[in-house]
Formats: C-alpha cells, sequence, structure tokens
C-alpha cells in the first residue's frame, strides 16, 4: 500500500506575525517554521496505517519555497520514506485552488491507494485543499477525521468525521482523501536516530512543468493583509468579589447591553 | 447586477433551517441580492421553508431527496454544480459549519472558481466583492478578492447582522430536477454526543472558557451551571485540552475553534497567544484570573483579578437574580 500525505510549512503558534512591506505577505524575519499541526496528525496516521500492515510506503509531498524541505525533513525523520517538494517560483502566489491542481498531478504520477491531509494549515486556515484535491482527483473524500481503519485488502477504509453534535462513520472506497482533525492521535517526536536517517532519505523537487501544470491566474487573491483593528482599552473592577461581581453584570447589562 | 446571491441552508437534520441562515439572509440581501437559499436536504419542513421567506429569501431551491442524507460532497457537489451552471448566481455562501466548509470549497473547485473560507465581512468594491478573513488564527485580516463569478465564501457566525423575520414575507419554492449521482460513501453509524443542552462552541453567542486555573475537569460543572443560566457555550484553553480536563472539540484557539461570540468570559485562562488568536475577534472580552500580570488582561474590556472559584459562583447567583427579573 501506497499512502501520500500533504504538509504544509507554516509559523510556530507561538509566532507574532507581522505584515511586511509588500502588504499582501508577512514579514518572515525570525520567523520559527514548523510543519502545520494538523498536517503532523495525517503523517503520525500513515506511520500507524504502515506500522499495523507491516508493509507500506509512505510518501510526504508538499508545495512551497525552499525552506520548505525542512518540514519535509521533519516529515522524514518521522518516518515518512521519501518525500517529493513542489518547489516552483512560478506557484508562489497559488490559491488553494492550485495547491489542489499540484497535488492532483503528484497524486497521479505516485498513485497512492490514500491521500491523508491535515484539516486545515494554519497559516491561511482555508482548508479548502483536501476537498480540492479530492474534486481535481474526482475521488471520494471524508473531513476531520478522528479515527480510520484501512481493511486488510486496502481496498476500503473506515473513518469517522467529526461533524456538529457527533461523530458519522463510513465505508469509503479508496483511493480516497482524508482530513486530519485533532484527536486523530498523538503525534510521535522523531528519534534521534529517524533524525540520522532523515538526512539519507530522497526528497525530489518538481516543477510545474514536470508536474504538466498550465500557469493560470489563481481564482482568489489576496488584496491586503491588514493588522486587527485595536481593541478599547479595558477596565479592571476593583472591590471585594461581591461587589466586582455585581459591577461587572451590571456594566454587561448597561453598558456593554450583552446579557 | 447579473445573478443572485445563493444562501445554502444548514438545517437541524429534521427540516428546520438554522438560525445562523439569518444571518446569511441578511448580508446576502445587504449585498444587494436577490437572496435565494438553496437546501439540499432529506427533508424539508413547511415551517422551515417559511422561515427561509420570513428571513428574506425571495426564492428556495428545494433539493429534497432521501439521498441528500447523510450529506456526502460526492453527491451535493454535483447536484449544485448542475444547478449553478443552469441559474449562475453571482455568489454562493453558505455559514461555517464542518460540513459547508468541506462542500462549499469541493463545489469551488468543480465550478473553477475561489472560496473564501471564514469570511468576517462582505463588501463590493466596484463591482467586485472582496472579503475580509482571519488568517494566522485571527493574528492579521486577509482581505482577499474573486478573478471570477461565483464568488464562493463561507460567513462566520455571530459576526453578520441577522435579517429580522418579517411574517408574511415569503419565497418562491422551486423544485428543480437534477442528476443524482451515487454515492460512494456508505454510512455505517452516527455517533451522537451525549447532549450538553448547551449550544455549539462556534454557534453560541455567549461563550465561557476554562483554562489551566480551573485545576481539573470536575470543576467544570461550575462553568456549566452558569452556562445553562445565560444560554452559554462551555470551551476550554489548549492546556486545559491537553491536560485532558475536555475533549479538544471544546478547545478554543490556533489549533481549535475559532469563535466570535458577543460575549466571551475567561477563567483561569492565561490568555497565551494562540488562545487569543481563538478569541480576540469576540465583541466583549471579560477575564477572571488571580494573575494581575495574565496576558488576558491586555485585551479584555473587563477584567476581575481574583480567585475564580469565589467569582464563578458568585457570578452565577447574580446572573440568575438578573434574569428572573
Amino acid at each position: 500500500m501506497k499512502i501520500l500525505v500533504c504538509i504544509k510549512q507554516v509559523p510556530d503558534t507561538a509566532t507574532q506575525v507581522k505584515i511586511a512591506g509588500d502588504p499582501k505577505a508577512i514579514d518572515t524575519t525570525g520567523i520559527t517554521w514548523i510543519v502545520s499541526p494538523y498536517d503532523e496528525f495525517a503523517v503520525e496516521e500513515a506511520l500507524r496505517i504502515k506500522e499495523k500492515r507491516g508493509q507500506a510506503e509512505v510518501v510526504a509531498v508538499t508545495l512551497g519555497p525552499e525552506r520548505a524541505k525542512e518540514a519535509l525533513r521533519s516529515c522524514l525523520a518521522m518516518g515518512c520514506d521519501r518525500a517529493i517538494h513542489v518547489n516552483d517560483p512560478a506557484l508562489a502566489d497559488a490559491d488553494t485552488l492550485t495547491t489542489a491542481r499540484a497535488l492532483a498531478a503528484v497524486v497521479k504520477q505516485e498513485q497512492p491507494q490514500l491521500v491523508l491531509c491535515g484539516r486545515q494549515a494554519i497559516d491561511d486556515d482555508m482548508g479548502a485543499v483536501p476537498a480540492q484535491l479530492a474534486e481535481v482527483l474526482g475521488w471520494p473524500s471524508a473531513y476531520w477525521i478522528m479515527e480510520e481503519a484501512v481493511d486488510a485488502d486496502a481496498k476500503t477504509v473506515r473513518a469517522a468525521r467529526q461533524v456538529e453534535g457527533g461523530l458519522e462513520v463510513f465505508d469509503i472506497p479508496l483511493p480516497a482523501v482524508l482530513s486530519a482533525q485533532k484527536g486523530l492521535n498523538e503525534p510521535r517526536y522523531p528519534t534521534l536516530k529517524g533524525i540520522m536517517g532523515a538526512k539519507k532519505k530522497e526528497i525530489k523537487d518538481v516543477k510545474a512543468g514536470d508536474l504538466g501544470l498550465a500557469a493560470e491566474p489563481p481564482a482568489l487573491s489576496v488584496v491586503t493583509l491588514e493588522p486587527l483593528p485595536p481593541r478599547p482599552p479595558g477596565r479592571i473592577i476593583q472591590g471585594d468579589v461581591p461587589t466586582a461581581v455585581k459591577e461587572l453584570v451590571r456594566a454587561l447589562r448597561e453598558d456593554a447591553k450583552v446579557i | 447586477m447579473a445573478g443572485a446571491i445563493w444562501c445554502v441552508v444548514e438545517d437541524d437534520r429534521k427540516g428546520m433551517p438554522k438560525k445562523v441562515m439569518a444571518e446569511v439572509l441578511g448580508e446576502a440581501a445587504r449585498l444587494g441580492g436577490p437572496a435565494e437559499a438553496v437546501w439540499i436536504t432529506d427533508k424539508a419542513d413547511e415551517a422551515g421553508l417559511k422561515q427561509l421567506g420570513e428571513w428574506g429569501a425571495t426564492r428556495v431551491w428545494l433539493l429534497e431527496n432521501a439521498a441528500f442524507a447523510p450529506y456526502r460532497s460526492e453527491v451535493w457537489v454535483p447536484v449544485a454544480a448542475e444547478l449553478a451552471g443552469r441559474e449562475s448566481p453571482r455568489a454562493i455562501f453558505g455559514p461555517v459549519t464542518s460540513r459547508q466548509r468541506e462542500f462549499l470549497a469541493r463545489l469551488a473547485a468543480r465550478l473553477g472558481v475561489g472560496i473564501s473560507a471564514d469570511s468576517m465581512a462582505l463588501a463590493m468594491d466596484g463591482d467586485r466583492l472582496v472579503a475580509t478573513r482571519p488568517v494566522y488564527a485571527g493574528k492579521l485580516l486577509s482581505k482577499v478578492a474573486w478573478a471570477r463569478q461565483p464568488w464562493i465564501a463561507t460567513l462566520r457566525p455571530n459576526v453578520f447582522r441577522p435579517a429580522e423575520a418579517q411574517p408574511g414575507r415569503t419565497a418562491h419554492v422551486e423544485r428543480p430536477s437534477v442528476t443524482i449521482p451515487e454515492a460512494r460513501l456508505r454510512l455505517v453509524e452516527r455517533r451522537e454526543e451525549v447532549s450538553t443542552g448547551l449550544p455549539e462552541l462556534t454557534e453560541a453567542e455567549i461563550v465561557l472558557s476554562g483554562g489551566r486555573g480551573m485545576k481539573g475537569p470536575e470543576n467544570y460543572v461550575i462553568l456549566e451551571e452558569m452556562a445553562g443560566v445565560i444560554g452559554a457555550a462551555v470551551g476550554a484553553s489548549r492546556a486545559a485540552v491537553d491536560a485532558g480536563w475536555r475533549p479538544h472539540r471544546f478547545q478554543i484557539g490556533q489549533t481549535g475553534r475559532t469563535i466570535s461570540p458577543k460575549l466571551y468570559m475567561g477563567f483561569g485562562v492565561s490568555g497565551a497567544i494562540q488562545h487569543l488568536a481563538g478569541m480576540r475577534t469576540s465583541k466583549v472580552i471579560v477575564a477572571v484570573n488571580k494573575d494581575p500580570e495574565a496576558p488576558i488582561f491586555k485585551i479584555a474590556d473587563y477584567g476581575i483579578v481574583a480567585d475564580l472559584f469565589e467569582v464563578v459562583p458568585a457570578l452565577t447567583q447574580e446572573f440568575k437574580r438578573l434574569l428572573e427579573k
């Protein structure tokens, strides 16, 4: 069985992101980059499927600039077998649809039985790529997966998706695209052996041309990034607890009018 | 302006549209309309159709068939795409829910157009629509525009002004015929969560959140009691979720839910940057924490520096007293 995991390199969650001189981009100076947390769940799940079956190939793929190789290296250190880096300045402005088309081209070349993604990358928070990838491929998909089990023949996956108020469990014929929700698993830390071993694993660079991608303008473009409007100054309510609580409730009722 | 603005109905799976549809329809009308509802369901109640009309839908495209439940993107998307191909709406909106996030993303790919997920504002700029959406979990705002129509977007609950229901206003109901594809996903079971009787975190107008200061899972009952009094949802910080005190579906923050309630009240929440990212677009923020240096006080509208175990019971009593009046 072959499993493809789509990942994205994003700023660490503790990063204070700032807008760059070009107001469509962030200032990347000093940013610590990580594999998007939801993508780590996808990587972990792929490795668990491999371990359970005793045999499978797990391929990590990303679209991003040169620095995104570090994220692929982390996935290799966790245990992925090899990696593919769609690394082409022509795709620098890729929106979710362009990204989905590029990933679909990789999928067509690799022909995995299963594609795993994180539910969304925590930079642009769009959460559209897994569904759009499935659409471009014409494959079934299920989102926000909380558990999954691939059958012995790798013909079907049973997956539980999170919906408002519960879980819905489906049998899905493979190949299929699944997106991982937090809670699916607890991602492992790379071992020292894994980190050393990752250095010898293959990361293949591919260009848009290798994937037969036509240059198309993005369907959605960033016009500008803006800081959040500042919040009005707050007030600390003084006094003992009974007094402060009374004043808080009065303020919520009469001033803020939210109760 | 050619083409209607479609609002994809989120329903309660029992034949009634959810309240959030008043917000989506209200925004569609504000952008010039005509606001039309598209309802893909196995069961639409007459009262539900009436409700959509009262909220301002001029037309309801009703696609009612047993094959439409449970929601499966591979069934819904071709059906919606077929109808969109015939009717050429200029925009397609839906509320942010787990399934609409998937459905509208996949529909956008089918139609070859862009999608703005989790939009917090929509405005016309000449003849193009510009959406404002949070990125980096709300640390920044991004304005985005589409290369072509239909403009597809999901709208965050509690942010857009809801349409007021006008009794007597009715929608024209159309039942178009469409080709329904065969589903490949087969439903095995649906596992319902034990209902807390409290609203959904992302839809609630008031959210109470407990952080590390809650000290343990057993103490969330005091927040649930207050939540029951004021009709709030109860969430948690990542610290509390990672400690195993609350299931992760209650996590507020960058790797959890991003919320914009009218009122957010944090108890024993320090305000780590990744938590603030998930709630800082709330209209009013209250913080209760023993530590006067807790970062959450920097963005709070009202703060009380005290032990939450003294404040919460007193606050619950005060809310009870107020709401009994």
